[in-house]
Order: structure tokens, then sequence, then C-alpha cells
């Protein structure tokens, strides 16, 4: 819990093969972890649409995780992984445009046999998203015109 | 005039809010058609045409006007009253052009907040003289009174996000033939469900581009102006950005006829929430890139990617503007 009592509501994009393996063996294995991160399973990285990630933040998210296969060879489709690699430094770039912080998004890769590596980057982004606040963008739609 | 003979004529009512005229050109490009929507319509209100006063709109029993085409985004108090006494006033609103459907290019100013844009405009633009400094204030005290003009929001609206809207017609204009696609269904009373998209098709730019594509794959993405190219071809092949994998058609590819990248402007095809998304996600599909560092590069290059995704959609997009200042 943070002096001010914020807890940030965190959205992970998981692969199936890899990341979401590393997650639910490090749930299995009691690795201390914070109970911030709303884990979606999909089935690839590569199915991961920007749109997602744009839905989470204006549905309230303070901080969003996309991860999957460590690239080039571990992908279960072969090549999805390099579909993400693609995609997020474009998304990246976008976020910065609308003034989201950097360290509200991170991508990456933890393979299935990174539980400790997953658990460590929980504990290390809710930290840091929990430092820089609240992002509350529904709040700021509904801001009334002076 | 404020129209009172009940001749069977339909009422038609046009406004433009926040927009820059085009679409009122669009509907004078109807050329000799216009003849037929007068002898098919009376028009009550058309400010860029008629001069007709608030007051008289005010002055009409509710639910006068049969269908008012509503053009521009909502930028000011002024539009934004203007689209509650519309939607007061008409049977049928149709959010009209891309400004009033998606936010168009007015909307872009939603990357900014009033006070950065009137500072810019008011006081750093080179060509601005204005030694003290002077803003825009809502309010203002003269001898004679006050004075007071509209507010200027921090947020550029689509008229669908502060009122009901019965229709949408997208393009920045909307193409002639696809407005008297428009009118024709209003007169014969065939028309879609509420809420949808009319004057358009349901697929996207590329089905109606006659550019031929062979679906290569990109080293480095070109501005329009850096690089002439192959009109038989796909643009998005050659580098360019182009709109059309994720714009929805009805325009006939008018840009990509003479070699100008799509650029977006009849907004997400159906099905599609976040034009700006689906666009990034084909641009990054054609990068010619097997490590991480490479892809970075290649689309590290692309200037102003949310100018460039959400040309024309920003307010209606997902995040509809940039964070606000604290």
């Amino acid at each position: 819990m943070s002096d001010n009592g914020f807890e940030p509501r965190i959205v992970g994009f998981l692969c199936n093969w890899c990341t979401y393996t590393a997650a639910d063996t490090a749930g299995v294995s009691r690795m201390e972890q914070p109970p911030n991160v709303d884990i979606i399973r999909v089935m690839c990285s590569g199915r991961i649409d920007p749109e997602f990630i744009l839905k989470a933040f204006a549905e309230g998210a303070d901080g969003v995780i996309v991860s999957g296969c460590h690239p080039p060879g571990d992908c279960h489709y072969f090549n999805g992984n390099f579909k993400t690699f693609r995609r997020m430094p474009l998304v990246e770039a976008l976020l910065a445009q609308y003034g989201i912080e950097p360290g509200r998004f991170h991508w990456g890769w933890i393979s299935g046999a990174e539980a400790i590596k997953w658990a460590q980057l929980v504990r290390e982004f809710t930290d840091q998203v929990r430092n820089l606040g609240p992002l509350n963008w529904k709040r700021q739609l509904a801001s009334k015109e002076d | 005039m404020a129209g009172e003979p009940n001749n069977g004529k339909l009422k038609l009512g046009l406004y433009w809010a926040a927009s820059c005229g085009g679409c009122e050109i669009a509907i004078v490009e109807l050329r000799e058609k216009i003849l037929d929507l007068d002898a098919a319509a009376d028009i009550l209100f058309w400010p860029v045409a008629l001069d007709v006063k608030y007051k008289d709109v005010e002055a009409m029993p509710d639910r006068h006007i049969d269908v008012c085409l509503f053009n521009g985004a909502i930028r000011t108090s002024e539009n934004e009253h203007m689209a509650h006494l519309l939607r007061q006033k008409s049977k049928v609103l149709v959010a009209f052009g891309s400004c009033a459907h998606e936010g168009c290019i007015p909307g872009l100013a939603n990357l900014f907040d009033r006070q950065s844009i009137f500072e810019r405009v008011y006081l750093e633009v080179p060509s601005v003289d204005n030694p003290q400094g002077i803003l825009p204030q809502p309010s203002y005290r003269v001898p004679e009174g006050e004075v007071e003009i509209p507010h200027f929001y921090n947020t550029v609206k689509t008229l669908g996000q502060v009122e009901d809207v019965d229709y949408y017609v997208p393009g920045c204009p909307p193409q002639p033939p696809q407005i008297w696609a428009v009118v024709e269904a209003i007169l014969s009373g065939n028309l879609p469900p509420k809420g949808s998209v009319v004057g358009a098709n349901e697929k996207t730019v590329c089905d109606e581009c006659k550019h031929v594509r062979e679906e290569r794959r990109i080293k480095k993405f070109y501005r329009p102006h850096e690089i002439i190219p192959d009109s038989t071809k796909c643009l998005f092949d050659q580098g360019l950005i182009c709109a059309g994998p994720a714009t929805r058609g009805g325009c006939g590819a008018l840009c990509t006829k003479v070699d100008m990248p799509c650029r977006g402007c009849y907004g997400p095809p159906p099905g599609v929430i976040d034009q700006g998304a689906a666009l990034l996600s084909a641009v990054a599909s054609v990068v010619d890139a097997d490590t991480e560092e490479e892809a970075a590069r290649i689309v590290g290059e692309i200037v102003d990617p949310v100018g460039t995704f959400y040309r024309f959609g920003l307010p209606a997009s997902l995040l509809h503007r940039a964070k606000l200042r604290e």
C-alpha cells in the first residue's frame, strides 16, 4: 500500500504459450507479487491489437503490460512475436503523443521458464505505476467545460 | 424563408459548426441536381446561403425541420448550443461530413488544450502583432454593457458526443453522388436503422482502389512529397502510408486515383472502433524487419504518428485527446 492509498490497476495481455505459463508458474510456486495485474490471456502476442491497449487506458487502466515469447525462435506460431515487435514501438510513439507517461506501458518477452522474471516485472512495474499515480482517463473525458 | 407554406415539401435545415465550409461546397457540387433538391425541399435554415437568424430557428415549433444536415465539429459553446437547438427543432439530425462524424482536422487540436492553442495563435505566431498579449475573453465590459462571445472548449467533440444523432454521412467532404443518394433515401423514406453510417460503403477504400497490391515488405516509409509513386502499383507497397486498409470506402478512392495515399476521411470501416489503431497495425504488418532494433528504426522514422493515423478521427477515437495538464 502506498502512502496515499493509491493502488494501480494494471492490465496484462499475455501470450498463452510463454508469459501466461510463466505467470501461472509464478502463482502456483507462491512467488511474492502484488495483486494489481489483471491478466488477459491471448493465444499469441501477435494477436494483441493496439486497440486493446488503447481501450484498456481509455477504460481506466493505470498501466498496461504486453508480453510474449522471446524472438526469434520461441513463438509457438513461428513469427507471431515478430508482429509484436514491429507494432509495439509505434504504440509507444502513439502513447507519447497522447501524453501517457512511458512508464505506464511495458512490452517485452518472458518465456514459460521465467516465472521469477515475471514476478519481478510485476513487482517493479506495479511500483513504477504506483509512483506515477492514477491516470484516470475517464475523468479527463468527463470533465465539464468551463 | 422560414418555410411556413405547408406545400408538402421536405423541410431541410443545414448548419455549420467548427468546419471549413467544404461541406457546403459539396452540396453546391450537386450542380444541376441542386434544382431537384430545391424542387423537393424547402431550405429553412442555411447560414452560408440564407439570411436566417438563430432567433428564427428558436421561434420554430419543435421538430419543425424534417431533416437537418449538421456539419462541423463541436469546438465552442455556440457549436454545442446549436447542436442542442437543432436537435430539438429537427425530426432527423444527420452528422454530415467528417467533422460532425468524427472530429476531422479541427479535432487534431485535441493534441493541445485551450491555453496552448491561445498562446500559439494569439501570441507566438510570427505574423501576430499583439504587444499587450490580449487573449479572447468570454465576456468583456464596455461602456454600453457586457459583451459575450462563445467559450472555446479544451476538447473538440463530435456531434454524436454532445447530441443524439440519427445518421452519419462520412467524408471530408462527403462526395456529391453520395449526398444525392442520401437525399433520395430521405425523400423515399427508405432509411436504414438509426445510428447507421449512410452515403458510404461497407468495405474499405482498398476495395475501390485500382492500384495492384503485391504485399511487399517495406524497409523505409516515405512521405508523399518524397517520391513519385508508380501509378499502377499499391501505394502502401511503395512505402507510402495509405489509410486505405483502415478506411471505409464510398469515395471512389479519389485520392489514390491521382497517386495520393488515402488520408482516411471516410472514417473506420464497419467493425473497427479505433481507425488509428487499425492503420497502425496495417503499417506495422508491412515492416520488413527481423530484429527488434531494425523494426524500431523503420517505424521510428514515421513523423507524427497520431496526426498520420488519426488525421480525421482523433475526437472519435478511443482516447479522444491527449492528456490534459493537471
